[in-house]
């Protein structure tokens, strides 16, 4: 087995044998090479990484992908492709692909490209904000990222443009991509008072071993409005790790939605930062596991200004040996009065030896501030299910009634309606794996 | 229909059913009163297959078969329809698919098909109407912020709508105001059939006015002490059931 140096070794190698294409962001990309190298694979050892080990992760040297990816079909795609979307950007093992994407006419003001086509017409937005938001100073993993990301997409909407249909972001990983990483990115921009939808996908094939290291920054000019939903839903032995970095506004409004389904082991880091007033932030979860799962979410609500609210809504659903995490900070600065956060993580244990670890971690340094917070840990409510197999409805059935049911206290909030029936379909799909709820309910 | 023989449960080591006889034929309707705690509602439990009763003794047939081995989701797909005193909330789940889920698989117990949506909607909501339902509660979830009364009358809502063999109705006419109770009782009454049994569990002779009873048990400490006709209802309201428990001492 190689040593830990080696491995972080044949990044460095990768790093050096990339493609150079945006010289302005080179010194970037330098910095966060040698950050990765300061900081290595973060451990157990490290609070934030107290209860996800990524030991099996750092024990392999995953590899760029070659550059022809075998294997991805248009038809592989369809359960992947969401209905009634303005755009559609297709990249299969982390390039752009554009066969298998739908870049129609887009309203004037509307940007959505990918980074290699948008290199050589950088514009203000991506010279701007690339890189300049998440954080690669402390997070190995988007050091990584910042440093190796090849391609991804940029989303950017002009002044006072409303994009009601959302642009779909899929990231697709080819049957053959065991012993790989890719490094996807995205930027979304919005202008003063504009509105879109963004819909990042990831999926990938079972039984092959690769890994993601996924990076989204998303910055909300003043007084819009953003809507960010993130599925993860890699093969079952992939590596997932994310970092959704957000920046808003004055009075802009940004709600996450990240529906967590797949991977072996999958880490979700949040990172929210209300920097002008009356911002509101709205965090969506839903994690769901069985088998050997393990998923991760830290989530972190920064109350950089006065006047802002927060809203967190987490659920989880664990099954089989699986594990959860969830981690939800608060942050109220010194000046953020009248700050309004309420952050609720409820989880379901559906088997004896599924586990969660969850936890509130708040730093309120303002006083005039109302701040809840509340978690729960539980099995399906046994009237409720007497209930329903009083009425005929069999036990199996019932438990996926339940189940079901706390599963879309979340999903319903989703806006865009496909998309919600979509995750609702695949949520049933691993809920009864081998058992046709269709036939009975 | 129903024969319950010697029948004895616990709950939490408890015992609550200590030796209950009762036998319900078909086109009865039988009343069953007595005290708070005297295990009215354990019987109704153990009758719909709620597991935290556990039977120590005594059987029970339910045309000609052995109920206590039969699931609950088993008994109801037979036709044993419990309204329960506390109706359950159950958030995220519609009044709706609710419904049709345990319709459907009643249908598929008796060798019918799926009622198609259209079918299904017409028979709903001519039981509304019945029944007084507003159609907003049937797209909101399961009981979910029902008042006391709109729980009850979705109990018999549901009831009418499954048409049960057997329903056994656990003090619906709690909770109810006297309108509310006409309506209720009414849906009771629409479904007496010579081919259908109903045991009403019940505090109060109010509601044995509209809903006419064959007989009337009392259930005392877990065992049925007194049966008579409808007059006994009368006589109970009177004079309460410190009587019985002298008259119970003095045999
Ligand atoms: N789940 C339970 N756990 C513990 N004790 C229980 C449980 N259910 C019932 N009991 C007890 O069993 C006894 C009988 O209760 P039951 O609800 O059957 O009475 P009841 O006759 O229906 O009373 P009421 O007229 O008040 O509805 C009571 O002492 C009650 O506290
Ligand atoms: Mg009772």
């Amino acid at each position: 087995m190689p040593e830990i140096a080696e491995i972080t070794e044949s990044y460095f190698a990768d790093f050096t044998r990339r493609e150079r294409r945006a010289a302005w962001l080179e010194p970037l990309r330098e910095r966060a090479m040698e950050r990765f190298g300061e900081l290595g694979f973060p451990t157990t050892r490290l609070e934030d990484w107290r209860f996800t080990n990524v030991a099996p992760l750092t024990r392999t040297p995953f590899k760029m992908p070659s550059p022809v990816a075998d294997g991805v079909t248009e038809r592989n795609l369809d359960a992947a492709r969401i209905e009634e979307v303005a755009a559609l950007l297709v990249f299969v093992d982390g390039v752009f692909e554009p066969g298998f994407s739908r870049l129609r006419t887009l309203p004037a003001g509307v940007r959505a490209a990918s980074l290699r086509d948008a290199w050589d017409s950088p514009g203000k937005s991506l010279q701007g904000h690339m890189a300049r938001h998440a954080d690669t100073d402390r997070n190995a993993f988007v050091a990584l990222n910042t440093a190796m990301f090849q391609d991804g997409a940029l989303i950017e909407i002009a002044n006072g443009v409303v994009l009601e249909k959302p642009v779909h972001v899929l990231f697709v990983r080819a049957p053959n991509a065991r012993g790989t990483v890719t490094h996807p990115r995205v930027l979304v921009v919005t202008g003063r008072d504009a509105q879109v939808k963004v819909i990042e996908s990831h999926v990938g094939s079972a039984g092959t071993a690769y890994f993601t290291n996924a990076v989204t920054e998303l910055v909300a000019g003043e007084n819009s409005s953003v809507e960010h939903l993130k599925l993860q839903e890699e093969g079952d032995e992939a590596f997932h790790i994310g970092m959704i970095h957000s920046h808003q506004e004055r009075s802009s409004r940004f709600v996450s939605h990240s529906v967590s389904l797949g991977a072996r082991l999958a880490r979700h880091d949040i990172i929210s930062v209300m920097a002008g007033e009356g911002a509101e932030c709205t965090l969506n979860g839903l994690y769901q596991a069985g088998g050997n799962q393990h998923v991760d979410h830290h989530t972190r609500l920064d109350h950089a200004m006065p006047h802002c609210a927060s809203r967190e809504y987490y659920r989880g659903i664990l099954d089989g040996k699986s594990s959860g995490v969830f981690n939800g900070a608060i942050i109220v600065r010194k000046d953020a009065q009248k700050t309004d956060a309420i952050q609720s993580n409820k989880n379901l244990l559906l088997s004896e030896e599924a586990t969660i670890n969850t936890k509130p971690e708040l730093q309120i340094l303002a006083d005039d501030v109302r701040c809840t917070h509340g978690a729960t840990v539980g099995q399906l409510n046994a009237d409720a299910l007497f209930y329903l197999r009083a009425r005929g409805i069999g036990f199996e059935a019932a438990r996926h009634l339940l189940t079901r049911a706390f599963a879309n206290d979340v999903l319903s909030r989703v806006t865009h309606i496909p998309a919600r029936e979509q995750l609702e379909a695949k949520l049933l799909a691993r809920l009864s794996a081998g058992w046709k709820p269709e036939e009975v309910l | 229909m129903l024969e319950i023989k010697n029948l004895r449960a616990s709950v939490a080591g408890k015992e609550i059913l200590r030796g209950v006889d009762l036998s319900v034929k078909k086109g009865d309707v039988h009343a069953i009163m007595g005290p708070n705690g005297s295990g009215k509602s354990t019987l109704a439990q153990v009758l719909a297959g709620h597991d935290i009763y556990k039977v120590t003794g005594g059987e029970v047939i339910y045309e000609g078969k052995g109920l206590l081995a039969m699931s609950p989701e088993d008994r109801a797909r037979e036709g044993i329809f419990l309204a329960f005193q506390y109706p359950v909330e159950i958030p995220g789940v519609s009044n709706m698919y609710f419904l049709k889920a345990a319709l459907n698989n009643i249908r598929k117990q008796q060798g019918l098909t799926d009622l198609d949506a259209m079918d299904f909607l017409a028979l709903v909501r001519e039981k509304m109407k019945l029944l007084g339902i507003d159609e907003a509660l049937m797209n909101r979830a399961v009981n979910e912020g029902f008042s006391g009364g709109e729980k009850k009358r979705n109990e018999i809502f549901q009831m009418a709508v499954l048409e049960p063999k057997l329903a056994i109705l656990d003090e619906t006419d709690s909770g109810l105001d006297i309108d509310a109770l006409r309506v209720v009782a009414d849906g009771v009454n629409a479904l007496r059939s010579p081919e259908r049994a109903i045991v009403v569990v019940t505090h109060y002779q109010r509601l044995l006015n509209y809903i006419v009873p064959d007989f009337v048990h009392v259930l005392s400490a877990g065992r049925i002490v007194k049966s008579g006709g409808k007059e006994l209802a009368l006589e109970l309201e009177k004079k309460g059931y410190g009587w019985l428990e002298e008259e119970l001492q003095a045999v």
